[in-house]
């Protein structure tokens, strides 16, 4: 199946398709491959018959499914890579919340290969009216190429969290589209620590009136590593909102990042209410972070429209004034680091997980998460 | 009994157009419980004074000692200077966005005291340092300095000081943007950690508005990059009532 769409705008995708050959091998001048190196892509740009697929351990609402078994569904992929995975996956990893469901306590999925190159498909529906969290953890050390499909149902409240973390030599391309219901609320927030090669994109569409999108991001890049956040937001029903933000830490010379926020505000989008925002801050010189904020307005009979962007090196009259106060130098870092991503990260619902993201982005700095102890141990 | 000690200090600060002197051979003693005025026309040179002895890096010092108790401040980094007992009442302090005060105050009392204060001891020491200083318990879930107003920045300095109980205190215009309600309440803050650890105070100012709460033992004129003329409390009389102008040699045209 093959569904051309004429383009709506230079940021959105172009062609859906399950088609691999509706999508010609990328060259690197396209707009949504001008930043990624596409050497470390090349694997994933022709089918491999010896791919792998991503699985979970199934628990009261997570199971393993035949891909074919989730036809129809509304998403298509948007590129070749995630054209590719969607014919060569397995299996699917499926999260059911019935409706009205209400779970407090959140659902873990952790993802998990046995081959070096593998494939994946993650599909989330909650119920109308329900509410729930969902952790999805890529912590294998596996290169993969997936897709997380997210339909939230009319009026139910889903907060999900992305942790991309473990070794650092790792490639991985995510496409992340979500489905926002009538009077739903969705929270997405993306963790993206560890990897060589990370590829996110994010993208959410409306369903219904008075949907309510937030995507949180939370970056940190190493020295080498090329962490790409892409998101798109399509407003195309009336009353809908959606509240976009990045933060991203560079460390080491080598380290580059990009975001690209696209938001497209139809003209049946009236009365919407948006913001798009991405902050870098620069530990080290050398150091390359891009960001291309995108905003468009079929209309303006919107309620609010706006988008930021501003990347700034480590800012030496903060540390003075920590330092001033007799705090050490490592720790005075340590603070302003942590601070930088607070705003962040104090939006994930579960505690717990941000403590444990707090304390995942610390030891990355090769900071100690706790504080007093490194403190004691600085002024003896 | 501590002694902060500053000898023939010559300072420099880095421009685009080459190394700028500013301090040009200061000397000054700040014993513990005296309390020493630097005042002085804008440009001169004391707030650079005050940031030499915290260790700014924008400076450069060419020449001079600055010891605290015979130990060379000078080899010391910024932090080594705080924990050996100095401190810099800022006048304009930085914010730190996603830190919280009290997070803050707790992280450099830990530092300064070489541990980290009892959790149930520390509570309380805290809220009643800030109502000495009258105020809010809520001020200290805020993150450090931002949105603060100017009065709101003074007193959270001098809340530090409170708490981090140096053994000198250096305080950087610290009248500078407050009205005269913040400015007592702001000066019996200090008044009261003067009296509370007997410390030595070097009080940087412009006006001598703020003589009228903290009162100096002496009084340093300030011009040109160095200390024209030292006096008792008398000579802020004579500053207030004819200023600068007579300190201030014109250049020959």
């Amino acid at each position: 199946m093959t569904v051309l769409e004429a383009p709506p705008t230079d940021h959105s995708p172009r062609v859906a398709s399950s088609d691999v050959d509706a999508f010609p091998i990328p060259q690197g001048r396209e707009e949504e491959w001008r930043f990624a190196p596409m050497d470390a892509l090349a694997p994933f740009m022709s089918p491999a018959s010896d791919a792998g697929t991503l699985t979970a351990e199934p628990s009261p609402y997570v199971s393993a499914v035949p891909v074919a078994a989730l036809e129809p569904t509304w998403w298509l992929p948007t590129d070749r890579p995630s054209a590719i995975a969607r014919a060569g996956v397995h299996s699917a990893v499926t999260v059911r919340i019935p409706d009205d469901a209400v779970l407090d306590a959140p659902i873990v999925v952790e993802l998990r290969g046995d081959v070096a190159l593998n494939y994946a498909h993650v599909d989330v529906r909650i119920g109308r009216h329900a509410r729930a969290t969902v952790v999805l953890v890529h912590d294998a050390g596996v290169d993969v190429s997936g897709t997380i499909v997210t339909d939230v149902g009319d009026g139910a409240e889903l907060t999900m969290l992305s942790v991309m973390d473990g070794p650092a030599e790792r490639t991985h391309l995510w496409h992340w589209p979500v489905r926002v219901g009538r009077d739903a609320t969705f929270v997405g927030a993306v963790v993206t620590i560890g990897g060589r090669v990370v590829r996110m994109l994010p993208s959410v569409s409306y369903a219904g009136p008075g949907g309510s999108a937030e995507l949180l991001g939370a970056f940190l890049a190493d020295d080498g590593q090329y962490l790409e956040h892409r998101i798109f937001v399509e407003h195309d029903e009336p009353h809908c909102s959606s509240n976009v933000v990045y933060k991203g830490a560079l460390a080491g010379a080598g380290s580059h990042t990009v975001w690209i926020g696209d938001v497209l505000v139809r003209r049946t989008a009236t009365g919407t209410d948006t913001y798009e925002m991405n902050r870098n801050l620069l530990l080290d010189d050398g150091a390359r972070a891009d960001s291309v904020p995108n905003l468009e307005l079929e209309t303006g009979d919107v309620a609010s429209a706006g988008h930021a962007s501003a990347t700034g090196r480590f800012d030496d009259e903060q540390l003075f004034y920590l330092m001033a106060r007799g705090i050490p130098e490592r720790i005075a870092r340590q603070l302003v680091v942590r601070g930088f991503f607070v705003d962040v990260l104090t939006r994930i619902p579960s505690v717990e997980w941000r403590d444990a993201i707090l304390g995942r982005i610390a030891q990355r700095l090769g900071m100690d998460a706790e504080i007093e102890t490194a403190l004691e141990e600085a002024v003896q | 009994m501590s002694v902060l000690a500053i000898d023939d200090l010559h300072a420099s600060v880095v421009t685009d157009t080459g190394p700028r002197e500013i301090l040009r051979g200061v000397s000054l003693s700040v014993e513990s419980g005296s309390t020493h005025a630097v005042m002085g026309p804008n440009g001169s040179g004391k707030s650079t004074l005050a940031y030499v002895i915290a260790g700014h890096p924008k400076y450069v010092v060419t020449s001079g000692t600055i010891t605290l108790d015979g130990e060379d401040v000078l080899s010391m980094s910024v932090d080594e200077r705080a924990r050996a007992g100095l401190f810099l009442a800022m006048q304009y302090p930085v914010e730190v966005p996603g830190v919280s005060v009290s997070n803050f105050l707790r992280t450099s009392a830990t530092a300064v005291r070489g541990e980290a204060p009892k959790l149930r001891t520390w509570i309380k020491e805290m809220k009643d340092a800030m109502g000495v200083l009258q105020m809010d318990p809520s001020f200290a879930e805020r993150n450090v300095n931002e949105g603060f107003s100017g009065g709101e920045k003074k007193r959270h300095e001098i809340l530090q000081l409170s708490m981090l109980k140096p053994k000198i205190a250096i305080l950087d215009e610290t009248d500078s943007g407050l009205d005269v309600d913040a400015l007592r309440v702001v000066s019996e803050g200090v008044n009261a950690f003067r009296e509370e650890t007997g410390a030595g105070t070097l009080l940087i100012t412009h006006y001598t508005r703020i003589l009228r709460y903290i009162h100096p033992d002496h009084v340093h004129v300030f011009v040109d990059g160095r200390i024209v003329e030292s006096g008792g409390p008398e000579l802020a009389a004579v500053l207030e009532s004819e200023g600068y102008e007579r300190f201030v040699t014109t250049p020959a045209s």
